[in-house]
């Protein structure tokens, strides 16, 4: 008898342990949700603040509820997570008095994987690169040298450079050098300025970079134009160049291959500043007027419209692209290529001055020894004496 | 020398002068962005 009472009295306290979950399962079955586009109802409160298990939501949950701050009513309202989704996936509806439809792009997901290319690769490989360039060519100066001249100097002259000519590449120069300082200050100043001397004096230096760097963009794009111009037609290649590369330009060993006007390494430098800067100088347009000018979803379109799906390291090319992701992109390619391209300078600059006998002089007063023209640029040479011949003795010039 | 300091010169000149030139022409940032509720200037 006491045994039956006992397990009578164990079956009532079990009781409301089981009936939850058959309720829940129940309410899972039954609760219709249609009245509010599948958002929650009021069965789905009161059932989580029963304990009870509650569906998830169906349908799009946002399209039907009422706005968060007007009445419920019976539709129910968007909750937080709602409006986040919507606002994380393009699909809220957002109004604003200025900037365009760009504008309405309140929270764009791409943006952390710029930011963290930005901060990581981006600035860890390139860093590397300038340095590692540096290195290097420290290394090869106290392996090789100064590239000596061989002849002994005449003590006669031949412009090398007319005045136009060495004025548009100190342009060229001094504004390439004004943008890579800017541009590395941008890059590093929160990592290495910040933290160290103060994080005013950084913010300080990178609204003088941002200003320095967005209107010196506009003289280095004039002189890439001259540049182009003045020599493009001594920069094509030809086969003097191949005889050139296969004795290493004479900086390796004693040899000095004949050359034009410029030799195989100097056109070299010519096509890495015409299509680096000029890509550069593209991408930083497309930045100075932000979202005017997107090119990376035609580019990658032009790409697929010539069979290239996908790129190595990259992966599958994007069919689809925000705004913001197209500026993203852009200042990524900007900062890569300048990256390359002021490795490519460093040792422009290096074997234009410490690195040959006699380089500067080119670029200096625009008169090279003879010497040094025989040794470097023999063809060049040969040429401009046989033109001298040539002229008559008696002409005058022409008024 | 002269030649590299020609090249400077034109430096600053265009520099500064695309500075104004982009103000004169209303292409700032500022410009661009204001708009009949939105004042960026």
């Amino acid at each position: 008898m006491l045994r039956a009472f006992l397990i009578f009295v164990l079956c009532l306290g079990l009781m409301p342990l089981a009936a939850p979950h058959a309720a829940a399962q129940d309410a899972q079955q039954t609760i219709d949700r249609s009245a509010t586009g599948g958002a929650q109802t009021l069965e789905d409160i009161l059932a989580r603040q029963r304990g009870e298990e509650v569906a998830p939501k169906t349908g799009d949950a946002t399209s039907n509820a009422r706005d968060l701050s007007g009445q419920l009513g019976t539709l129910g309202g968007a909750s937080d997570p709602d409006l986040w989704r919507a606002l994380r996936y393009g699909s809220a509806d957002i109004t604003v008095s200025a900037g365009g439809e760009v504008a309405t792009v309140l929270v764009q997901d791409g943006g952390m994987a710029w930011l963290e290319f930005r901060q990581g690769p981006l600035a860890k490989y390139g860093g590397y690169l300038l340095l590692g360039t540096l290195a290097l060519l420290l290394v090869f100066f106290v392996l090789r040298g100064k590239v000596r001249l061989d002849y002994e100097k005449t003590g006669r002259t031949v412009t090398r450079f007319k005045s136009f000519e060495r004025a548009a590449h100190w342009l060229l120069a001094g504004s390439f050098i004004l943008l890579g300082i800017t541009g590395l200050l941008t890059l590093f100043g929160r990592m290495f300025i910040a933290p160290y001397i103060s994080k005013e004096f950084n913010a300080t230096l990178l609204m003088a970079s941002k200003y320095i760097h967005n209107n010196v963009a506009w003289a280095f794009m004039v002189a890439l134009v001259a540049i182009f111009i003045m020599w493009v037609w001594h920069n094509i290649p030809n086969r003097t160049d191949i005889t050139w590369f296969a004795q290493a330009g004479g900086i390796v060993g004693s040899k000095h291959p004949p050359a034009k006007k410029f030799n195989g390494g100097q056109k070299i430098i010519f096509w890495s500043v015409i299509l680096l800067g000029g890509s550069i100088s593209l991408s930083g347009v497309s930045l100075l007027f932000p979202f005017e000018f997107p090119m990376f979803m035609k580019t990658f379109d032009l790409m697929r419209s010539v069979g290239i799906e996908s790129l190595p390291i990259y992966g599958p090319l994007p069919t689809a692209m925000a705004p913001h992701e197209e500026m993203q992109y852009a200042q990524a390619w900007h900062a890569i290529v300048a990256f390359v391209l002021m490795a490519i300078i460093i040792a422009h600059i290096y074997i234009g001055s410490v690195g040959m006998e006699g380089a500067y002089d080119a670029m200096g007063s625009g008169e090279v020894d003879e010497a040094w023209a025989r040794q470097h640029h023999s063809l060049w040479l040969e040429e401009l004496q046989a033109k001298d011949k040539a002229a008559p003795k008696d002409a005058t010039p022409a008024e | 020398m002269k030649a590299m300091m020609m090249g400077f010169a034109a430096l600053i000149v265009i520099s500064v002068g695309s500075y104004f030139a982009l103000q004169q022409l209303g292409l700032t940032a500022g410009a661009v962005g204001s708009g009949d509720a939105v004042r960026l200037d």
